[in-house]
This record gives C-alpha cells, sequence and structure tokens, in this order.
C-alpha cells in the first residue's frame, strides 16, 4: 500500500523544502543584492536588505577597471577545453571498463576515485614546479590539461555507471554486422549514451568553471579565468565588499544560466546508477 | 558458400572447462541445430563461432580458410540475438542498413536490399519507426531482415524465438525455416526447445555439458539415440526406461520405449498399473500410469484422443512392437 500523505504534511513539507533552499541560496542572493548597493550601504549595520538607492555603479567601475571579456573567454577556454578533452579520454576507458572488465576493474576504479580523496595542495609544489620547468605557467593549454587530469577520475566513474545500463549484446551485434572498434563507439555506443554523456559534460564543465584552486595558483595574466577575476577584488587596498560582488554575480551568471536551463540533466547525471 | 569446420576446439574460462576438446563439420546450405539443456554449452559454442568468444584451443575454419584468429567483424557471418539487440537509436532502415553501411556498400544497392528484405519480412510500413515502437515479432524480423541484407556465409541464431510467445514462435519458426528453403545459406541455429530442432533441423546436434552426444537427422535422433542421454532428451512426452529383470529379458541393462510405442488395455497386458493422471489433448491422450510393485515410478503411455481414463483406474500396458524397443549396456550405450 502506498503511503498516505495528507494534505497538510505535504504543505509542511513543501515549506520546509522552500525553506531549506532559500538558506542554500542565500548568500549568493545576498551577493547579487549587495553588487546594486554603494559601499557604504554594503557595510551599512544593520544591513539593509532591500530597501536602499539600487545602483548601477558598482558594474561601471569593474567593467573599467578590468577586462571582464578576457576573463570570462578564458573561463570557457578552461572550462569547455578540459571536458571535452575529458570526454575523449574517458570514453574509451569507460567503454573497456564497462564492456571488457577484468578482474582488476573494480580496483582500478576504486583507486581512481581515492585519488580525489587527496588534498590538492599536496602536489601543488610538484605541479608548480613542473610548469615552470615546461615554462607553461600562466598558460591556457596547460590549465586545460591539469583540470582534465583533476576531473577525469569523475568523469570515467560517471560514463562508466551509464556505460553499464547499455546491453552488451548490441555492441556484439555491431561486431557481427562489421563494425570496426571506432565505429561501435562512434555510431553504436556513443549514440546511445548520449543522455549519459551530456549530464557528465554538463557537471564536468561546472566543476572546471568553478575550480579555483588550481586556476589562482598557476595563472597571473594571460590564462586568468574568471576565479582570478574575483579574487583580484579581494585586495589588501581596503574594503569594498559591492564592487567584489559585482565582480563575483558577473562571474556566477553564466554558469548559474547554464545549470538554469539544464537542471533536469544535471539531476539525472547525479543521481544515476543510484536506483535499480 | 558457407561451410564450416571445427577441428579440436576448446574453451574453457579460468579453470573452468566448458566445451573440451570438440569435432564438428558444418557443410555449406546446412541446417545446423544445437540442442541441449542449460548450461550445455551451446551458446558458448555459437559464440565460438561467431568469434565473440576467443577459443583455448583448436581451429575453426569458414570456407576452408582459417579463421580462428579473424574478428566476428571479418567472419562474414550474420548473428540473430535472443534479445533482438536492435539499435534502440536507429530507425528500423537504419537497423537493417547498419551492416552494408559498414562494408562501405554503395547507396543505391542498400535501399534496394533493403526494400527487397522489408517486402519479405512484412516490414515495409515499418521503416521509418524505431525499435522501440514495435511488437516482439517485428523486432524480431527486423533483426533477422538485418542478417539477410548481408548475404552472410552463414546465419547464426541464438534462442531467437525464446521472447516471444507460443502463437508467435510458431509462426516464426516456419518463417526462418521457409527463409532458409529460400536463400539455402548455411545456418546454425541454437536452442533449448527439441520441438524447434526437430521440425526446422537438418542436421541436430545434440550437446551436454559442452560435449557433442550425437549428431544426426531429426529422424536418426528418434529412431536410434545412441546413448541414454539422447534417448531421454529427444521426443515429448520422454521416452520411458525400464531396468533390472525388464531390460535383462533382452539382454541388455536399460530398454527405452517411448510412449506413442506403448499400448493400454484394461483387460491384460506386460505391466499392470494403476492411472496417475491422464492429459486429454483432443487428438491425443497422455496416461501416466504408476506400475504395480514401484509406486514411485511414472510410465507414460500415448493413446488415441478417444481413449477416456481417470485417476485410480487399473490398466495393463505393453509394448506395441518388439522392434521399437531400444536397448542400452551398462555405460549407457544403445547395443
Amino acid at each position: 500500500m502506498a503511503r498516505a500523505v495528507t494534505s497538510r504534511r505535504k504543505a509542511l513539507n513543501t515549506t520546509l523544502a522552500w525553506l531549506v533552499g532559500f538558506l542554500i541560496f542565500f548568500p549568493i542572493l545576498w551577493t547579487i543584492l549587495t553588487s546594486f548597493k554603494t559601499e557604504a550601504d554594503a557595510i551599512a549595520n544593520p544591513p539593509v536588505f532591500l530597501f536602499f538607492d539600487w545602483t548601477l555603479e558598482n558594474y561601471e567601475v569593474v567593467q573599467e577597471r578590468s577586462n571582464y571579456m578576457r576573463f570570462l573567454w578564458n573561463s570557457i577556454f578552461i572550462a569547455g577545453g578540459s571536458t571535452i578533452l575529458g570526454l575523449l579520454v574517458a570514453i574509451p576507458a569507460a567503454w573497456s571498463m564497462a564492456f571488457v572488465p577484468s578482474r582488476r576493474t573494480k580496483d582500478i576504479l576504486l583507486w581512481m576515485l581515492s585519488t580525489k580523496m587527496l588534498p590538492a595542495v599536496g602536489v601543488l609544489y610538484p605541479i608548480y614546479l613542473l610548469c615552470i620547468q615546461l615554462g607553461v605557467l600562466d598558460n591556457r593549454y596547460a590549465l586545460v590539461v591539469i583540470l582534465m587530469l583533476i576531473n577525469l577520475p569523475i568523469i570515467v566513474w560517471m560514463l562508466y555507471t551509464y556505460f553499464r545500463e547499455i546491453p552488451g549484446e548490441i555492441l556484439e551485434a555491431a561486431r557481427m554486422d562489421g563494425a570496426s572498434l571506432k565505429d561501435e563507439l562512434l555510431y553504436v555506443l556513443t549514440p546511445m549514451a548520449i543522455p549519459g554523456i551530456a549530464s557528465t559534460l554538463l557537471l564536468n564543465f561546472i566543476l572546471a568553471w568553478n575550480e579555483a584552486f588550481w586556476t589562482l595558483n598557476l595563472t597571473a595574466v594571460d590564462a586568468a579565468p574568471l576565479t582570478a577575476f574575483i579574487a583580484s577584488y579581494s585586495s589588501p587596498e581596503g574594503l569594498f565588499f559591492a564592487k567584489l560582488s559585482a565582480a563575483s554575480t558577473m562571474a556566477i551568471a553564466p554558469i548559474l544560466i547554464l545549470g538554469w536551463f539544464s537542471q533536469k540533466q544535471l539531476v539525472r547525471g547525479l543521481t544515476f546508477g543510484a536506483v535499480k | 558458400m558457407g561451410r564450416i569446420t571445427l577441428d579440436k576446439v576448446e574453451k574453457s574460462f579460468g579453470d573452468v572447462s566448458v566445451i573440451p576438446p570438440l569435432d564438428l563439420t558444418i557443410n555449406d546450405g546446412e541446417f545446423v541445430v544445437f540442442v541441449g539443456p542449460s548450461g550445455c554449452g551451446k551458446s558458448t559454442l555459437l559464440r565460438l563461432i561467431a568469434g565473440l568468444e576467443d577459443v583455448s584451443g583448436g581451429v575453426i575454419s569458414i570456407d576452408g580458410n582459417d579463421a580462428t584468429r579473424v574478428p566476428p567483424a571479418k567472419r562474414g557471418l550474420a548473428m540473430v540475438f535472443q534479445s533482438y539487440a536492435l539499435y534502440p537509436h536507429m530507425s528500423v532502415r537504419k537497423n537493417i542498413a547498419f551492416p552494408m553501411r559498414m562494408a562501405g556498400m554503395d547507396k543505391a544497392e542498400q535501399d534496394r536490399r533493403i526494400e527487397g528484405a522489408a517486402a519479405a519480412l512484412n516490414l515495409t510500413d515499418y521503416l521509418d519507426r524505431r525499435p522501440g515502437q514495435l511488437s516482439g515479432g517485428q523486432r524480431q524480423r527486423v533483426a533477422i531482415g538485418r542478417a539477410i541484407v548481408r548475404e552472410p556465409a552463414a546465419f547464426l541464431f541464438d534462442e531467437p524465438l525464446s521472447n516471444l510467445d507460443a502463437a508467435l514462435r510458431h509462426g516464426m519458426r516456419l518463417e526462418i525455416s521457409e527463409l532458409h528453403e529460400r536463400l539455402k545459406t548455411t545456418m546454425i541455429y541454437v536452442t533449448h526447445d527439441q520441438v524447434e530442432a526437430m521440425t526446422m533441423a537438418d542436421k541436430i546436434v545434440v550437446l551436454q555439458a559442452g560435449v557433442i552426444e550425437q549428431v544426426g537427422s531429426p529422424l536418426e535422433l528418434y529412431h536410434s539415440p545412441q546413448n541414454l542421454f539422447v534417448a531421454g532428451f529427444i521426443g515429448s512426452p520422454k521416452m520411458n526406461f525400464f531396468s533390472g529383470a525388464d531390460a535383462a529379458e533382452h539382454d541388455a541393462h536399460t530398454i527405452g520405449i517411448r510412449p506413442e510405442h506403448l499400448t493400454v488395455s484394461t483387460t491384460e497386458g506386460r505391466w499392470k498399473g494403476t492411472v496417475g493422471v491422464a492429459e486429454h489433448l483432443g487428438s491425443d491422450t497422455f496416461i501416466h500410469v504408476h506400475p504395480e510393485g514401484d509406486p514411485a515410478a511414472t510410465l507414460t503411455v500415448r493413446v488415441g484422443g478417444e481413449f477416456v481414463a481417470s485417476h485410480g483406474d487399473t490398466v495393463h500396458i505393453s509394448p506395441l512392437h518388439a522392434d521399437r524397443i531400444h536397448r542400452f549396456d551398462a555405460e549407457g550405450l544403445r547395443i
């Protein structure tokens, strides 16, 4: 028998869910509100919530002081590049783990995931030195490779769980039909896994977009993405909460909009394989 | 052409031997059925021929060429799977075209063959649908269509009808048999259903635990099974076996008599017993009798549909013809 849910209980649950949602969203909302305040209002005590003099002044200053478009382009380049490169490496890897597993496949998967448990700062020094030696500090291509490697375990894991859902007989049928390994991956597996690949792509793009540790440490000017753009406003010159907020809002806006339009795919991506 | 020979082919998974070394020749144009109980290795044998599994030893040759290390894509064989294994993201047309596309065939020739196959398999109206929009029988026909357009050296069928309901299964059985008559291409068909094996095969290969028990035409297997396993496996209902004094009378360790080669009388006969269950099918009646002195055993007799019996009746059973008694020695081999 299905659990009976009374309408009162339903209303209570809905209210609670909205409350939790609001709590999680509040810092972002506050940032956006602050970006429209004057610096004086931004640090007012008690804080003003909605009734202040709305101004676009902060955005003007931020635009004048730094080249937003260059940071934006770097972010797109690094996040997009690392995601696409990651998929190119992960699709064949996940294929072999899902369809021709060996006795050690599970161990390899766990070992890969365990690298994500390592604190990133633990390898900062070697990677930083490597970048200097190779002359690729503050280089967008280097960041593409590094972020790809950082997120690769997650991409492989997600694709692996998707591929596991595809019946192996269909791939065998393709092989019987004369498909080479390349044809099999290109014409059969990939089209069948499109929903899975799409949500993997999306999630990874967001992870790479938000990645701040490596992008801040390995860039200076040329390759600096939006994370560096925000960081440049928390300077020792003084407190500029409103301008910092304006910069932050501009940095998160693209990914927030992308996330809003693709939330269905994202939720599926995050919970896939959790049931069944 | 499609002559396939297996020479000492064996397969093991790790330390477990699934198929001990085995020899088999399949002639061009033959309809060969691999039959046996679940887990007897019949599907594995088919997958070895297909190339989807690697042999652990031995040589597989197709038309005289060693194909043992040739990948499945290059063996020139087509396979129909139990689960149909259609490409869900492609229309029926594209599914059927796929092997030709992989072979880089001319587009006009592709279309000609698709139209031909669709007409033969009654799929013309469904060419633009996706597999998900088709019934089980239609999906199986698409899978067959995808196999025939390639004009392969041989067709491999892996229990293709087991996902269909009884009525459809019968219809598809006839269609596949007719296809074979028309194409005259070698077909290898795996099933656990002996009715399919008996009705479709030119040659039946009975397998048990990876070992070939007997190879022969359906009637050869029916009339002269080489051992107890084949005797019990082929024929429905199962053959009745007698041992001890009954068998000693015929200088054998065990004797077997098929249900249709026994007769029932209410007054006199060789064995006396009581009726356990009588199955009235209309055309036939199967009477399951518990013989006197051994009530745990059951003898099955097939009689005409007009014979009426019910639980508890006393009946007498006798063999119909002395030459329809199969004799086996202590090893279970035919004498």
